[in-house]
């Protein structure tokens, strides 16, 4: 219990001591999930609003997919990816293995059912009759869809949060396409991972403070925007 | 050749099994105000959809002032137009914002969306709700900014679902003298779909009568009216239109029986065969019978319950079936279910022959 608080009073120091390692691992996890879920959100939506608007045969079997991919653990995710970018694989000629690009790309993949699926559910509890008033007031088919994104971006944020908050707070990827090499692909996971292996606790707890730190701050100021919002 | 506002020649649409308009042609003229007149289900919706060019019809052509739309010109057409839906819709923004959507789809000037958006919310007597959040409004408020929002578009053809299906008297006051208004001192063409007798009795200048995806008769008010009687056994599904034989009493008011067992005194003279129509607001509905100097007083049962928002809409089976329109808070007041007994007071002056 004592090496625990030791532990944690250390880390508070570190992290207000100004390192300049505590402060690149954090900006380089939050460029990586943020272009992430911007990658996401561009494929993600349109496929959200297609699954919440359109009806077609075997609608369920692939909203059921998005579903059961929001599961899918990460160490799996990482090591098919790793299959496909190693030398010998597939897309081996990218030479993308090991590189910032990768996590990005792995973890976009990560999050986007998890966008697809509360994104289209977001969607779907708008008024269905928004498009049609869109349209009946001049607007074509994409300024309509915009006024029914529009009308969902409470729930689309939602979706935001918790994909983004996914995709900061896993490991398996960032360690198996990462490979966790510093000033280039560590981030605060595998920082995490790397340093508790090691036995430097306080540097760990340190970057787990941290992670944690990002989780609540961006899922609160997101909520925070969206009760405004609201209330306006 | 004359052309005309809007036109659908020979328009079919079908929703699976489903025929929702069957064959209809249909003209509306430049300034006037037309009336569909149907029960629930009729075709009124679709058809007014169609029109609105939100829905593609299955078969049959639509004009918009003698140009046929296609694929192609739609979206073009669609601004000639603008559709108030029966389920008030609106964006969760502002009022203002609410009425400037169109406008700023078509790129009108700032200054001129402030000129229409003032000039809308005065028409629907909502002046100094702009910054008030829409969706935050009364029931009846919300659908006058849903007319002042097509309102400020000034199309050429406004086309109304129903506009005062949901709204409390005063409301549908207010909306009624709107649609007269800009008819009348704009000229803007109309399209109302209603199923209140009265309402298209009073506003419109031509009548059209639809059942079962068809039209079935149209003309002005006075030669539909005229005729209805004929046609009306066709048309039961119509809210508290009764038919039947009218005699004089003894005591000298006319009494219409309307089968089941149910007499109707009116004040109107009639003899024979006619229908009636008494408009659901003015029936007083009470769960004990009181003293009163109302001549009609029926007892009944409860057999289907509508929530309208503020209002509640009954069926009430008394030997005929009666809609009577209750606000939410005399319904809850009232503890009523389906099956509740009931008792129905209406006076012999608020029955209309048809």
């Amino acid at each position: 219990m004592t090496s625990i608080i030791d532990g944690i009073w250390k880390a508070l120091q570190l992290i207000f001591s100004g390192d300049p390692l505590i402060f690149e691992i954090t900006v380089r996890s939050l460029l990586i999930s943020g272009m992430a879920i911007s990658l996401a959100l561009l494929w993600g939506i349109p496929i959200a609003l297609f699954l919440a608007t359109r009806n077609f045969r075997g609608k369920l079997i692939v909203k059921g997919f998005f579903a059961a991919m929001i599961g899918v653990p990460t160490v799996g995710l990482g090591l098919v990816l790793f299959l496909i970018f190693s030398k010998g694989g597939p897309l081996g000629f990218l030479h993308l293995l090991y590189t910032p690009t990768l996590i990005v790309l792995g973890e976009a993949v990560l999050i986007t059912p998890i966008v697809v699926s509360l994104g289209s559910r977001a969607i779907e509890d708008v008024d269905p009759e928004v498009m049609n008033l869109a349209r009946t007031l001049g607007a074509n088919e994409a300024k309509a869809s915009i006024a029914l994104l529009k009308e969902a971006s409470n729930g689309i944020a939602i979706a935001g949060i918790a994909s983004f908050n996914r995709a900061v707070a896993e490991l398996g990827i960032a360690q198996l396409v990462g490979g966790n090499i510093p000033d280039k692909t560590e981030v605060l996971t595998t920082g995490i991972a790397l340093e508790t292996a090691r036995g430097n606790l306080e540097l760990s707890i340190a970057w787990t403070i941290i992670l944690l730190l990002v989780v609540f701050g961006i899922t609160l100021a997101t909520l925070a925007v969206n009760s405004i919002r609201r209330r306006r | 050749m004359m052309a005309f506002v809007a036109e659908m020649r020979g328009v079919t649409k079908t929703y699976g099994e489903t025929t929702a308009i069957d064959s209809v042609t249909f003209r509306v003229s430049e300034g006037e105000i037309v009336g569909l007149l149907g029960a629930n289900g009729s075709g009124k919706t679709t058809l007014l959809k169609t029109l609105a060019l939100i829905e593609k019809p299955t078969k049959g052509e639509v004009h918009f002032r003698g140009v046929e739309v296609t694929q192609k010109n739609a979206q073009q057409m669609r601004l000639y137009t603008t559709m108030v839906f029966q389920k008030t819709t609106l964006f969760s923004q502002s009022v203002y914002d609410n009425i400037a959507y169109g406008l700023r789809i078509r790129k009108i000037p700032r200054g001129e969306i402030d000129r229409r958006v003032k000039t809308a919310l005065k028409l629907a007597m909502l002046e100094g709700f702009e910054r008030r959040q829409a969706r935050k409004l009364s029931g009846g408020e919300q659908q006058r900014v849903a007319l002042a929002r097509a309102l400020a578009l000034e199309t050429k053809l406004i086309l109304l679902d129903e506009p005062t299906a949901n709204l409390d008297p005063r409301n549908v006051s207010v909306v009624e003298n709107v649609v007269e208004t800009v008819n009348r001192d704009f000229g803007q063409t109309i399209v109302m779909a209603t199923h209140n007798m009265f309402q298209a009795r009073k506003l419109p200048k031509r009548i059209v009568l639809m059942d079962n995806g068809r039209i079935m008769q149209a003309g002005s008010p006075a030669e539909v009216f005229g005729q209805l009687s004929r046609t009306l056994a066709g048309f039961s599904a119509l809210e508290n239109i009764l038919t039947g034989e009218a005699g004089v009493s003894d005591g000298g008011v006319t009494v219409v029986d309307v089968g089941g067992n149910v007499h109707v005194e009116m004040t109107q003279a009639a003899k024979g065969r006619v229908s009636v129509f008494i408009s659901p607001e003015d029936i007083i509905l009470s769960v004990a019978r009181f003293a009163s100097s109302a001549r009609n007083v029926f007892e009944g049962r409860v057999v289907e319950i509508q929530d309208q928002g503020r209002l509640v809409k009954l069926k009430v089976y008394a030997g005929k079936p009666f809609v009577v329109q209750i606000t939410k808070r005399s319904f809850i007041e009232m503890c009523l279910i389906l099956g509740s007994n009931v008792y129905l007071t209406f006076k012999a002056s608020s029955v209309q022959i048809v």
